[in-house]
């Protein structure tokens, strides 16, 4: 046994399986990261967590299912941060599949501040997510909205025909939060200029 | 050769020289007996303190109403207490068990990286300081619960959580070092006819927990860098209104976290198959069903982890897989318990410390079994979610599972260790006074969550008070009674009767082959396994 070894109880060949267990450790730690995009093609591609798609549908091509009809509701808070006002014009509407509707949700920007708001959308049950499709909704953008203004804010939907046949109600839910300090810079900016 | 300096850089190979002495002897060691001690003291002066602190939210809960503290630190403790336990007293002794023990039963010389072995150690108590340290700054210490949900550790925490989050990281490369160390020594430094088949299940089982330790350490260091820099730098991972979803935090901390817990259950069922055979005089039944069932509880530990979330509104699809999945972890847990039973039938058994400790292992360790049975079905579950039965079941696998098991395992092994046979007495009154009060602490926690008392909670409805006078009386005598247990260690390092190379009949395996105390350098020719 010589004095200038460095590790003289280490047997020559554990470099190699130590390197693999580093190149584990290093893609486990990317491994967590990548469950967040994981998660989000998870709940789009099965509907779980009541996830609807963040972009507009197509506009529907297809005949309206006028065998049945579906009681859709619709359900609003505001996060506990969040001043505004904010109510769906109406609480439910009976919808055909593939028959397109538009409801309206008013808001009222009750402070002294100019702010912008995103709404985030739920849906119970979650299945039912699938098959809502919305052709276009305030949800899809960042809302501007002055001092002690309101405003309407349109969402339009129609329910795809292959909706399955158990489901007779569906809860739509949008929660209000204020995103003034992260908000996309222009977006005041815009509104102001208007 | 008389400086430590001038020593330290072949101490660890060379029997001619002294090994170096005072502070810089533990600073700088490679040895891994050496690292092996510090590591069990380390997490045995951990547990006395989370034990305190446990006794804080005892003291509070000792009768309705808040007395002795206000809530929030009544929150910071149940959150450190938890965080030291886990962290701090169990995964530390389990990694100074394997700095023991390892080398020595597969008649290995040293741990294959002693250098990152010292690292892995020294780390450790920064760790832990800059917990500690977080307790007394300005706003308090992270009092969000171990299990750090967002937005509570986000939105809602003390300013000092990024040092909770960094103490987190540096026990997290503490633990993978020390498993990635575990691994290449069993890989590679096995002596001659040292088949994988033929080692102790001891070395079996921290096998597969190093495997699950950097699987999922690393996920565990993912989920903290978010909640840091959700906190401080604006990101929305676990924000809705930017796109995130608190919901994925607990998905992403229970794939950690599921596994976490068998990390902190493997190497007890280890050390509970070295210790039921020798004090049984038998060879261990089914040794390589205990070896696949460990492999398979290992394996079903990365597809159960959401149901610890039953109750955040699942698809009833995935409810069910989850259930489905957890309820067959019973089946190698299972052939586990049986093998056990089955090894001390007619044997013929003595009822040393060891052996004590490894029966009401086997017994309490089953009882925390069933009621995850009950945990895991789903409807039920719903019942149960966060009250004090959820907290009955994991003390049961984790206190009387694992802490027991750790207990069994230091009186095993403390004749080779010290050289000395520990005080039988004084060690039975340690055995029967916790094994009375532990069950006093915590069996009563079942009917108080059944009936309904939440958990993380410093005041309670009256109909509790009852019954939490009763386990806050439970964890004051265990709490104290874990002072027998050092002054045992303490007596059995100082002196006693002489410990032969085997001071257990029935005890079996190479580490019984070296003299008692184990020299500072053993197996530098390796023996031959036949």
């Amino acid at each position: 046994m010589s004095d200038n070894q460095a590790t003289p109880n280490s047997p020559p060949n554990s470099g190699p399986v130590v390197k693999r267990l580093l190149l584990v450790v290093v893609g486990m730690f990317g491994f967590g990261f990548a469950l967040v995009p994981l998660y989000e093609v998870f709940c789009e591609i099965t509907g779980f967590n009541g996830r609807t798609s963040n972009e507009a549908a197509a506009v529907n091509t297809r005949a309206v299912d006028t065998s049945r009809s579906i009681n859709v509701q619709f359900i609003t808070r505001v996060n506990q941060s969040m001043p505004w006002d904010f109510q769906p014009e109406v609480k439910s509407v009976r919808v055909h599949p593939g028959e397109t509707k538009v409801v309206n949700f008013l808001v009222e920007n009750r402070t002294g501040n100019n702010m912008v708001a995103q709404a985030i959308p739920s849906v119970a049950p979650g299945e039912a997510g699938l098959y809502l499709n919305k052709t276009e909704c305030f949800c899809f953008e960042q809302q501007p909205l002055a001092a002690g203004d309101t405003t309407a804010m349109p969402m339009q939907f129609y329910l795809d025909p292959e909706i399955p046949a158990h489901i007779h109600t569906l809860t739509l839910q949008y929660t209000l939060y204020d995103i003034t300090a992260n908000a996309t810079p222009d977006v005041l900016a815009t509104m102001l200029a208007n | 050769m008389s400086t430590a300096a001038g020593t330290m850089d072949h101490h660890d190979h060379d029997h001619h020289h002294h090994a170096p002495s005072g502070i810089t002897r533990w600073l700088f060691t490679t040895n891994h007996k050496d690292i092996g001690s510090m590591y069990l003291w380390f997490s045995f002066i951990m547990f006395l303190l989370g034990g305190s602190m446990a006794l804080v939210i005892r003291a509070e809960l000792f009768q309705p109403g808040l007395q002795l503290v206000d809530p929030h630190f009544f929150n910071q403790m149940t959150t450190v207490h938890g965080l030291i336990m886990v962290f701090g007293a169990v995964m530390p002794a389990f990694t100074g068990l394997a700095n023991w023990m390892v080398p020595m039963m597969i008649g290995a010389p040293d741990m294959a990286l002693p250098r990152m072995n010292n690292w892995s150690f020294w780390i450790l108590p920064f760790a832990f300081a800059i917990l500690l340290a977080s307790l007394f700054m300005e706003g308090g210490g992270p009092a969000f619960g171990w299990t750090f949900y967002a937005p509570l550790s986000t939105t809602y925490s003390s300013d000092s959580t990024a040092l909770f989050v960094f103490s987190v990281h540096i026990m997290g490369i503490s633990s993978i070092m020390g498993a990635i160390n575990v691994i290449v020594t069993i890989m590679n430094m096995r002596a001659p006819g040292m088949t994988y088949m033929k080692m102790p299940l001891f070395v079996w089982t921290w096998f597969i927990t190093a495997f699950l330790l950097i699987a999922v350490m690393p996920v565990l260091a993912a989920a903290v860098t978010m909640v840091l820099t959700d906190k401080y730098f604006g990101t929305s991972f676990f924000d809705a209104a930017g796109g995130g979803d608190p919901v994925m935090f607990q998905h992403i901390f229970w794939f950690f976290g599921h596994p976490e817990v068998y990390i902190m259950i493997l190497p007890s069922f280890g050390i509970v198959s070295a210790i039921i055979p020798a004090f049984s005089r038998k060879p261990l039944f089914g040794y390589a069903s205990m070896v696949y069932a460990t492999a398979a509880i290992a394996g079903l530990s990365f597809l159960v982890w959401a149901h610890h979330m039953f109750t955040t509104g699942m698809p009833v699809a995935a409810a069910l897989f989850f259930m489905y999945c957890t309820m067959l972890i019973s089946v190698p847990t299972g052939v586990k318990v049986f093998n056990w039973v089955a090894t001390m039938w007619r044997g013929a058994i003595t009822f040393e410390t060891p052996m004590l400790f490894a029966l009401a292992f086997v017994i309490l360790f089953t009882i925390g079994g069933f009621s995850g049975l009950m945990l895991a079905i789903t409807p039920v579950d719903f019942q149960y979610h966060d009250t004090y039965f959820v907290v009955a079941h994991f003390h049961y696998v984790l206190v009387t599972g694992a802490i027991f098991s750790i207990m069994a395992a230091a009186y095993y092994w403390l004749p080779k260790w010290t050289g000395h046979m520990y005080n039988e007495t004084l060690a039975k009154w340690h055995f029967w006074v916790s094994l009375i009060s532990v069950n006093v602490l915590f069996f009563p926690m079942h009917f108080v969550g059944l009936a309904g008392m939440p958990r993380r909670i410093p005041d309670y409805a009256l109909q509790f008070a009852d019954i939490n006078q009763i386990v806050s009386i439970g964890a004051f005598v265990f709490g104290l009674s874990q002072l027998i247990f050092l002054v045992v260690v303490v007596k059995c390092i100082r002196g006693g009767e002489k410990a032969p190379a085997k001071p257990w009949e029935g005890a079996t395996g190479l580490e019984w082959t070296v003299p008692s105390p184990a020299p500072y350098h053993t197996f530098d020719t390796p023996p031959e396994v036949k």
